[in-house]
This record gives structure tokens, C-alpha cells and sequence, in this order.
């Protein structure tokens, strides 16, 4: 790698120090049209998560609210209760819609919550790893080999065992699951980092070492990191959903996008296909969202990338 | 690096028997494997005759060091289900999982590489916006969903390809390969597509990444600006650099998609070690579920030290420590 | 007019095209495939007592005593038998019958085959329980054998339909490995075993020397596919003739397509609810608690008010309609009319909301309480579902209902040591009543091996008393009736809560039928090419 690359790797963090860093980098991202979409596209669902209860038709949580009575009805059906089902209803007549608001809800706290807290204990341990070596690396990396190896079905039934059914539990697991990719991919960034001039420099000037992780190191492993993160926010969205088709996901009368995807499966054969196909629409919506702000941010930080 | 080697060799041992002892607990937290396997009319004198045959009747830390004995010796036990070494059992099932990960990875890497080439050189055009959007799909929709939805379409609606199974196999090095026939080969299409289906889109963004960053570096630049074509500044001098993170990074993906292949596999009955994993700690079938998993971590320590050997000599930057720090 | 004529006669050319394609088409039915949901673990019939390895077996060997699809005792490999003392049966042994090998079948397979019962190694769950009653074998001659016994045990025959016979010869040091290697695996059976590959498919192909109806195909190839979608994928793709554990949301579907048949019964599989009935009146139940979430200081489900309350809450049709999708009967007790032990005079549980809200606040509780309903959800049909929906219909009554399922094997654990105050769970019978009085119903008893899956741990001496007549009671007539008012008795107290008898579905493409069966094995020699 060359010279020029370095200059402008140690040069950009101080330059934005003093042009306001905020503004610029609004600006940026603003640049691209499709990643402002994104955005406004999951603000809008971040909107309807969290104000799903005052929304929302039904309490699809509630059993008091469903009958099974109104059981798979198209979407357009008017039930028992008197409302209409835009979007059907599932087996146990739960409202679809409402469902799906409530599933937002709950598979944006697994996804998202699961995946910065991973992000945080995977980053922070990776570089570690990486910038004090020797033993302190050994350990955290063959951490990481075991956690690897470990299926995550495993962990969840073990999860399941331990501290029994719930959201949290499930984002502990996946917490489990997820740290060690994170610390794996900024372990392999910080290495051929910290060997870099300007690393050199901050540890001649005796800077305190968290100052050197987390203000010189860190945002150098920014990108791939942001890559990660991005795409594990779907994979743990997705993840969930996979526990919850193998019945250690979420409590089933608390679904989320994944679960109500599950429950929907094996309809699609036989024509019901409301059931899980608009959790899925709205699974993809929030995952492409996601990502689409995901990659502008990447490119903003990046850099490397900076003209 | 010879002492480099033997200290992670080392570390090897160490971490595969915190592996065995953590799922020793964890399975013996789960369940009782009695319980799940004997019939519900069983008296309890039949269930305590079960335990006592199966060896868990004694203490916990008792059974263990009759497994770290027999371990020792070679023996990873035998299945409470099958009657037969586990290790066996594993081995028997290991090719299938292989030629479909390494299927799956092949069809992610001559997918992915050039669509991600190509958005990566024109980062602006309408084809690799197509190409980014879409490889979002990649990894959004479970795979069990799509697992059914490719059997629906090709084979219930189109009729092209078998559902499920794995053919007709041939023989290869006293293995049998479903790849080495045609009709084995079309068993194999769709659990290969649907396993590498994150992995294209993996391949596709980290090798966009890579251009991008890679375009606007001096050499490239200055390779540029001697005037050398277009292709040969990007097969030879961007190429070159993209594609190692991007076999590190697809290796280390291997790694996964052998050891978890679970659910592709059960979808599709594809009689590989996924599917005996699922289905062993359904029964909690502790000696294949610890044997199993000493196996993967073997293999992932295996695939990270080739990646940490692989940086020191790509890049000098990076030293192993071999005498410690 | 040419046109036409022409036109008729390429016409009758495609009739007859059709006609040959037809008889190719019988041609090639001389190999049909299976596909079923549950996997086969092992080719030693005495290895493990489970249903898919038991269904294996009975294609492959033969028992003394062999059943009908309706579960009736039908002449296996004895021809005929008896109580010739209270204490003693003697079987009659059907001559010239051969092994797979070529060997003769003898007493003396008979002998070694129960010895071998209790000693296969490892077994996580033998079948020596058919062995254990007879103290001695005594074999009168090579084609006639009797069994003594400590008590009467009227029994004997129906658990010979659980001992499939080896040959001697082969198995005598023969290890379960052997048989998995297809090796020792030599019945008499219908079809033989070609090839075997572990958790994936078994291929047979037709035993000719059989002493019983020829089987149908020449091979069948017998594939596990333990998802339920795939598995349907897979028949309507035609990648198979025959699956069994036909989803129940394919049903409707699958019932519209003229390609594709269905073959069904009701079994003997009850779904009930257990109910704790270990903590006494004044005790706390775990998950029973006040509407605030408080302690209840007493247990609620000990007051036959209660059970009855909650078992009245419950639309057993609109949860066979609804959930199940027609594929099982409201059940008021364990086993369906017909079968040995049902009783004829129980009424059906009424679907009572305004009676069962009377008999709450009758029992002190018009407010209700609260209750957490555990279930598996991966074990029986629609399970998870059931639960959900009992959830709702009890939160009607005012009896707020949480509901949680997990896997079987997280859940069985508990539920087996008592943690769980109500707990969805289902029981498959053998065709006589004393089975689940016995083992669900009975006071759990180590020594007497009574209550071995009472995991609610209901107890009712009066039941046990009828029960302990009438297991050495040989006459029939009588034994039946003590079984009848035993169950009687149970039910009324609700002793647990039936929901309903499942039904066993296969689904066969076309040119393919299945004779549907009470079990739910399933047996190559029940399918067949389609009669026309």
C-alpha cells in the first residue's frame, strides 16, 4: 500500500476536526439520493415500531383480542371483532397488519440491539487483540475459534435452558453468537494498522492507549466494520427467524417479522400466502433500508475513499 | 515460526477441551437424553436400566473423565441413538457436506467476483445499482424460505430439477460423490444455490469495496496514467490486490457454511453432517454433538491459522509473535 | 369428410399411445418411493422402541402375532394360541416359513428372540418389557411353544405383537452395527433390506419366498425427509408415489389435486392437556397465580370444579376445525369408539363459556386467576397452535393464559419433573385401554411400574384398584368392563383434559394407494399400485 494512502489516512481525522465534521458530513451523505431514501424509508418504520401500540388495529399480543375463529382470512376480510384485515389474518386470527407493526417492533430490537451490542463487544475486543498482541491475542482468538464453531442453534437451546423463553434471551444468544465476526474482521483490519506511521507516531507521543484504539485505531477499521455491521444487522434478523422456524426464537405469542415468516411457511404451499409473504415485503423493506444507509455511511467514513 | 507453530498447536488442544467441557454442561443443562429417547411406556425400572446403559447414571464430572479417557485413546464415544462411534457417523456424512459447500462456494465466487468487479469500476451506473440492490436479497430472506420457494419453482411448477436428496453417487477415492454424476449434479443445484445465495452477496460487496478503494490508490493511478489499458490495470493490478481479503474473508466462510449448512440441509434432505447435528441435539445426542464439535473447532482453528500465516506473508507489517510479547 | 376421419384416427393412435404409455407406466411401477417424516435410527427391531423403527421392522420381520391396519390381532408367525392354564399360553407356530437368508423358521427363533430382548447393549429403550412376564419358555415341540407366566396375564398376546423375530442363526452374535449393516437384518417379512444409508434411505426389494400375500413392487426405495414442506414439495413434484405426516395446512390443497390421493384414519394418538395435580390444596402450583401475579396460596386445579371449568372452556370442534383442519375427532377420553376399553356411555365434554364461568365462581374464583399453559412445539401436530388457541379460550373464562412452547427436548425434562402447571402433551395408545390407564393414569408406582408417564402425578385408588383387577383378568368380557368403569371414573374426575384423537394421513400420487392404518408406521406393503 502506498505512501499517499497513509498521508491521507492520519491527515483526514485531524482536518475534520476543524472544519465542522457534522455539517460535512450531512453533506455527504446527502449526496447520494437513494441512501436519503433509505433513510426517510426506515424512519418511517423506526416510526411505526415504536408507535406500533397506538397504531395498530389490534393488540395482536393480547390473546384475549384474536379468535381462532377468524383464523387465515384473506386479506380484506371483516372479523368477528368488526374491523377489517387488510392484510389477513394468521392461523390463530391474529391481524397481519397489526401483526407485522408489533413484529417491527421486535425484530428491530433483536436485529438492531443484538448486533450494535455485538458490534461493540466484538470491535472492542478485536482491537485489543490486535494492538497488544502476545497472549492477550492468543486468548481473545481462540475465544473467538470456539465461538465460531459453536452452532447457534446450540447456544440458543442452551440460552433456552439457562434462562428460559423471552426477547432478551434471544438477544443475548445471537449477542453470543455475533461478537466473535465482528472481532475477527477488526482484528484483521487493526493488524496491518497499527503497524502504520501514524500509530507509531501517537504511541511516540505516549498518547494513552484507549485514546490510540478508539481515536486512531478504530476509525481507520471503520469500513469493513461498517460492512459487517450492516449486513449482521439483516443476518440477525434473519438468524432470529431461523430460531424461531426451529422453535427457539421468540415467544410465540409475542411474534416478531421472523416468526410470523415461520408460522406462514408451510401455507405458502397451499395458497395462503398473506400469511408469510407480507412479513417477508416488510422484512426486505427494513433490511434494504438498513443497508442502503449502511453503504452510504461507508463511504462517507471511509478514508480512504475521501477525494 | 516453529515455535509459533507449537504454541498454537497448543492452543489448539486447550481450546478444544474447553469445547468438549462446555458442552458436556451445556447438553447436560439442556435435557435428559432418556427422557427424549425412551419409549413413554417404559417403566421406570426400564428408564433406570436406560440410564445406567447409556453411562449416565453416574456424576456428571464422572462421565466426563470416562470421555477424556476414551478420548484420549481415540475414541469419541458412541451414539445414544445410532449404537455406533460417533466419529463414524460423522465421517460417513462429511463428504456430502462437502461437495456442497464447496459447490456453494464455487457458485458464489464466479457469481460474485464479477458482478462486484463491475460495480465496483462503475459504482454510478444503473447495473450496479441493480447489482448492489439485489445482492441485498441475498442476505434478507431466511433461508429456509427460500430453500422452499426454489423447490416450488423448479421443481413442483418447472419440473427441471429433483426436490430433494442427493442421486446417484459415484466413486472417488473410496467416497461417494454426488458431483461426479449428472443426476447427482442436479440433486445438488438447488441446496448449492441456496447456500451460496448469502455468500454472492458477501463475495459481490467486499470485492466492490475493494475496487473502490483500490481505484483511487497511487499505483493504480500511476499504473493509469503510463497508459496501460484499462483491462490489464484492472485484471492484474487491482485484481490482484482485491482478491486476497476476498479468499480470506470467502475461506473463512467455508468454515461456516460446512459447519452450519443445517437448515439448507434439512430443507432439501440433504443426508450430510448438518443434518445429523440438527437431528443429535434434537434427541441430545451428546456424543455426536461433542464429537461433532470438536471436529468444527479443529477445522476453524486450522482455517484461522492459515488466514494469520496467510497476513504475515502477504504483508510484512503483520509479525507473528512467536516469542511472546 | 377426410379431414376428419383423420383426425379420429390420430386420435385413436393417442388412445392407444396412451394405452402403452399406461401399461409402461405398470411396467415401471414395479418401484415405488416413500417418503417419510421421521427417521429411521436403527435395522435392529429390538435397538430402540420407536414408531419409525418398529414400522421398519414390521416390513422386514414378522411377529408372532401381527395386527391388522385396524389394530386387531391377526395370525403372524403363529397360527393360533391360547390360554391353556391360567398361567400359560401356547402358540402354534406357522410351518414352512423362511428367513431371508433361507433358513427355517423354528421355535428355537422364538426363544432367542426374547432372550435377546432385554440384553441388545446400549439400548436407550429395550423392549424387555415383553419378556419380563414369562418366567419360563417351554417348547413342546419344534412348532409349538409356551409361555408361563407368575400371574394370569391376559396381556401376552398384544405384547407379542411388539417382538418381531430374528433368526437364531444370524443374530446370535450379531450386534446392533451387524444389523445396521443390513447383515443380520434377515426377517421373514415381506420385503428385504438391499441397502441402508443411516438418517437417509432404506432399499428394499420384495422377499419371493414369503410365506404370506406377494408384495406389490419388485423395490421400494424408503427416503427420510423430516421437513413437512419439502416432503410435500417432493410428492407433487413426483419425486415420490408415497408420503406420510401430510401437513395439515397442505390437506385442503393437496385434497383439490387430481394427481394426488389421500388415505386416512383416526388413531389411537390422544392430545391432551396434563394438570398438576402433585401440589396439594393449599400449596402453590408454579405457574398459577392471582390476577395481580401474586401467590394463590392454594392450588386451584385440585378443586374437580376447576378441571371441569377449564376442560368446559374448551371448543374442541372449532380447534379441530380451525387448527387442525378436520384431521382428528373431539376426544372425551382416551381411546375412539371400536377399541377395547372405549366407554360408550361418557357424554362429550359441552363447549360451556357461561357454565364454566358458574363453576369458577362456585369454586371461589369469580374472577378468575392466572395460568401459564406449557406445550411442545415440535412434536405434535400443530402443537404450538393447539395451545395458542386453548390460550384464548381460556382467557374467556376470565382465566388469563400465558402460553409457552419449546422444543420436545427442553420441554419433556420439565414436564417429567413436575414444573409446569398445565402442559399440553399427547399419548399413543396401543389398542387396549389398560395402556394409558396404566401409564398416564395410575399412581405413579416405581415397584409396580404404574404412572410411568403420569407426569401430572393424578392419583384415584378406586381407579388403581380396577385397574390392578383387571390386568389378571382373563376373561375378556370382564376385563373389559373393570377397564371401562376405571376410565369411567378417571375422565369424570378429569383427570386430565382430552382435546382430541389424531388423524394419520398419507398422501399417494397417482397409480399409487395406500391402505391407511390405526398406527402410524408406515409399511411398504401397504402401498400398492392403484386398481383401476
Amino acid at each position: 500500500m502506498s505512501d499517499a494512502t497513509l498521508n491521507g489516512a492520519a491527515a483526514a481525522p485531524r482536518k475534520d476536526r476543524v472544519e465542522t465534521p457534522f455539517r460535512r458530513f450531512v453533506s455527504e451523505f446527502m449526496e447520494s439520493r437513494i441512501a436519503v431514501l433509505g433513510l426517510i424509508v426506515f424512519t418511517i418504520i423506526a416510526f411505526i415500531a415504536i408507535f406500533a401500540p397506538w397504531i395498530a388495529p389490534q393488540n395482536p399480543y393480547d390473546l384475549a383480542q384474536l379468535d381462532i375463529m377468524d383464523g387465515r382470512m384473506e386479506p380484506g376480510t371483516v372479523g368477528g371483532a368488526g374491523f377489517t384485515f387488510w392484510l389477513g389474518t394468521d392461523d390463530q386470527g391474529r391481524d397481519m397488519l397489526s401483526g407485522i407493526m408489533y413484529g417491527l417492533r421486535i425484530s428491530l430490537t433483536v436485529g438492531a440491539g443484538s448486533a450494535l451490542i455485538a458490534c461493540i463487544v466484538g470491535a472492542s475486543l478485536g482491537l485489543l487483540a490486535a494492538y497488544a498482541g502476545g497472549r492477550t491475542d492468543s486468548v481473545i482468538m481462540r475465544v473467538v475459534d470456539l465461538q465460531l464453531s459453536f452452532p447457534s442453534i446450540l447456544v440458543a437451546l442452551m440460552i433456552l435452558a439457562f434462562l428460559g423463553k423471552g426477547i432478551m434471551n434471544v438477544v443475548i444468544a445471537l449477542v453470543i453468537v455475533e461478537w466473535a465476526y465482528y472481532a475477527r474482521t477488526v482484528r484483521g483490519t487493526a493488524l496491518v494498522e497499527r503497524r502504520r506511521e501514524y500509530i507509531e507516531a501517537a504511541q511516540c507521543l505516549a498518547l494513552p492507549t484507549r485514546r490510540i484504539l478508539f481515536r486512531h485505531l478504530l476509525p481507520n477499521c471503520l469500513p469493513p466494520l461498517i460492512v459487517v455491521a450492516t449486513m449482521q444487522v439483516a443476518r440477525a434478523i434473519a438468524l432470529e427467524a431461523t430460531l424461531s422456524f426451529l422453535g427457539l426464537g421468540v415467544p410465540i405469542t409475542e411474534p416478531s417479522l421472523g416468526l410470523l415468516i415461520a408460522n406462514g411457511y408451510e401455507y405458502m404451499l397451499s395458497g395462503k400466502y398473506w400469511i408469510s409473504f407480507y412479513p417477508g415485503i416488510a422484512l426486505l423493506i427494513t433490511i434494504v433500508s438498513i443497508n442502503l444507509v449502511g453503504d452510504q455511511l461507508r463511504d462517507v467514513l471511509n478514508p480512504r475513499l475521501k477525494k | 515460526m516453529t515455535v509459533y507453530l507449537v504454541r498454537r498447536l497448543l492452543q489448539a488442544l486447550l481450546v478444544v477441551f474447553a469445547m468438549s467441557v462446555i458442552v458436556f454442561v451445556g447438553v447436560y443443562a439442556i435435557g435428559d437424553p432418556v427422557e427424549i429417547l425412551i419409549s413413554p411406556d417404559a417403566d421406570q425400572i426400564e428408564r433406570e436400566r436406560a440410564v445406567q446403559s447409556l453411562g449416565l447414571d453416574l456424576p456428571l464430572w464422572h462421565q466426563y473423565l470416562v470421555f477424556l479417557g476414551n478420548a484420549l485413546q481415540g475414541d469419541l464415544g458412541r451414539s445414544f441413538v445410532f449404537n455406533e462411534p460417533a466419529l463414524k457417523l460423522i465421517l460417513q456424512r462429511m463428504p456430502a457436506t462437502l461437495e456442497l459447500a464447496f459447490g456453494a462456494m464455487f457458485i458464489s465466487i464466479v457469481v460474485g467476483l464479477p458482478l462486484g468487479l463491475y460495480a465496483g469500476l462503475r459504482p454510478n451506473s444503473p447495473v450496479s445499482k441493480t447489482i448492489m440492490a439485489g445482492s441485498i436479497l441475498g442476505f434478507s430472506l431466511p433461508t429456509f424460505w427460500v430453500g422452499l420457494m426454489l423447490i416450488m419453482v423448479f421443481a413442483v411448477q418447472l419440473g427441471w430439477l429433483p426436490s430433494t436428496g442427493r442421486g446417484e453417487t459415484a466413486t472417488f477415492l473410496g467416497v461417494q460423490w454426488s458431483f461426479l454424476t449428472l443426476n447427482g449434479l442436479s440433486h445438488m443445484a438447488m441446496p448449492a444455490i441456496n447456500l451460496a445465495l448469502f455468500k454472492i452477496s458477501l463475495v459481490i460487496r467486499l470485492t466492490r469495496a475493494g475496487v473502490r478503494e483500490t481505484m483511487l490508490m497511487d499505483y493504480v493511478k500511476f499504473a493509469r496514467a503510463k497508459g496501460l489499458s484499462p483491462a490489464r490495470v484492472t485484471f492484474v493490478h487491482v485484481f490482484k490486490n482485491i482478491l486476497i481479503p476476498v479468499v480470506t474473508v470467502v475461506g473463512l466462510e467455508l468454515g461456516s457454511t460446512i459447519a452450519f449448512s443445517v437448515v439448507t440441509e434439512s430443507v432439501f434432505a440433504w443426508p450430510g453432517m448438518g443434518k445429523l447435528i440438527i437431528d443429535s441435539i434434537n434427541v441430545l445426542d451428546r456424543p455426536v454433538i461433542v464429537a461433532y464439535l470438536m471436529i468444527i473447532v479443529l477445522m476453524f482453528i486450522t482455517i484461522n491459522l492459515i488466514v494469520d500465516l496467510t497476513y504475515s506473508l502477504l504483508d510484512p507489517r503483520v509479525r507473528l509473535e512467536g516469542k511472546g510479547a | 369428410m377426410k379431414p376428419q376421419s383423420r383426425r379420429r384416427g390420430i386420435a385413436v393412435s393417442s388412445v392407444a399411445a396412451a394405452a402403452l404409455v399406461l401399461a409402461a407406466g405398470q411396467a415401471v411401477a414395479q418401484t415405488a418411493t416413500i417418503a417419510v417424516g421421521a427417521p429411521v435410527t436403527s435395522l435392529d427391531p429390538h435397538f430402540h422402541q420407536l414408531s419409525p423403527n418398529n414400522a421398519v421392522a414390521d416390513t422386514v420381520f414378522d411377529r408372532l402375532v401381527n395386527n391388522d391396519v385396524n389394530l386387531r390381532n391377526i395370525p403372524g408367525l403363529a397360527t393360533e394360541w391360547r390360554a391353556v392354564a391360567p398361567t400359560v399360553w401356547e402358540f402354534k407356530l406357522r410351518p414352512n416359513v423362511r428367513f431371508h437368508n433361507g433358513n427355517a423358521f423354528t421355535a428355537d427363533d422364538v426363544v432367542f428372540t426374547l432372550q435377546r430382548l432385554p440384553n441388545v447393549p446400549n439400548s436407550p429403550s429395550s423392549f424387555a418389557a415383553y419378556s419380563r412376564p414369562i418366567t419360563r419358555i417351554e417348547v413342546v415341540d419344534p412348532l409349538t411353544i409356551r409361555f408361563h407366566t407368575a400371574q394370569p396375564y391376559p396381556l401376552l398376546p398384544l405384547d407379542m405383537t411388539n417382538v418381531r423375530i430374528v433368526d437364531k442363526e444370524t443374530a446370535e452374535n450379531a450386534t446392533t452395527a451387524d444389523f445396521n449393516d443390513v447383515r443380520a437384518a434377515q426377517g421373514t417379512g415381506p420385503y428385504r433390506i438391499v441397502s441402508h444409508r443411516n438418517g437417509d434411505r432404506i432399499e428394499f426389494e420384495r422377499w419371493d419366498g414369503y410365506w404370506g400375500e406377494r408384495a406389490p413392487f419388485q423395490r421400494v426405495s424408503y427416503r427420510m425427509i423430516t421437513n413437512d414442506a419439502a416432503r410435500t414439495a417432493a410428492l407433487r413434484a413426483g419425486d415420490v408415489d408415497l408420503i406420510d405426516q401430510v401437513p395439515t395446512s397442505d390437506l385442503a390443497n393437496l385434497r383439490r389435486n387430481p394427481n394426488i390421493r389421500i388415505a386416512e384414519m383416526v388413531g389411537l394418538r390422544l392430545i391432551f392437556l396434563g394438570l398438576d395435580h402433585l401440589r396439594a390444596e393449599n400449596e402453590n402450583s408454579p405457574f398459577i397465580t392471582d390476577n395481580d401475579g401474586r401467590p394463590l396460596g392454594r392450588n386451584p386445579l385440585r378443586d374437580l370444579r376447576v378441571r371441569q371449568a377449564l376442560s368446559m372452556a374448551i371448543d374442541r370442534n372449532a380447534i379441530v376445525e380451525r387448527v387442525m383442519e378436520g384431521t382428528a375427532v373431539p376426544a372425551n377420553q382416551f381411546l375412539p369408539s371400536g377399541v377395547f376399553g372405549h366407554v360408550g356411555d361418557l357424554p362429550p365434554v359441552p363447549f360451556d363459556p357461561d357454565g364454566a364461568r358458574r363453576l369458577l365462581a362456585e369454586a371461589g374464583y369469580p374472577n378468575g386467576f392466572r395460568i401459564q399453559l406449557n406445550g411442545p412445539n415440535d412434536r405434535y401436530i400443530n402443537d404450538a397452535r393447539i395451545i395458542q388457541a386453548v390460550g384464548q379460550m381460556w382467557t374467556r373464562i376470565g382465566v388469563r393464559t400465558a402460553v409457552e412452547a419449546q422444543p420436545w427436548t427442553t420441554f419433556v425434562g420439565r414436564a417429567g419433573r413436575q414444573e409446569y402447571s398445565a402442559f399440553l402433551i399427547g399419548w399413543g395408545s396401543n389398542p387396549d385401554g389398560s395402556h394409558p390407564l396404566r401409564n398416564i393414569i395410575a399412581t405413579f408406582n416405581r415397584d409396580r411400574g404404574w404412572g410411568a408417564s403420569n407426569r401430572g402425578r393424578y392419583s384415584n385408588p378406586q381407579v388403581d384398584s380396577l385397574l390392578d383387577q383387571s390386568l389378571s383378568e382373563l376373561d375378556t368380557e370382564k376385563r373389559e368392563r373393570l377397564i371401562v368403569d376405571a376410565m369411567r371414573i378417571a375422565m369424570q374426575d378429569v383427570a386430565v383434559v382430552p382435546l382430541h384423537i389424531q388423524t394419520n394421513i398419507w398422501a399417494t400420487r397417482r397409480g399409487f394407494e395406500y391402505t391407511a392404518s390405526v398406527d402410524e408406521g408406515t409399511l411398504a406393503q401397504r402401498l400398492r399400485p392403484a386398481a383401476r
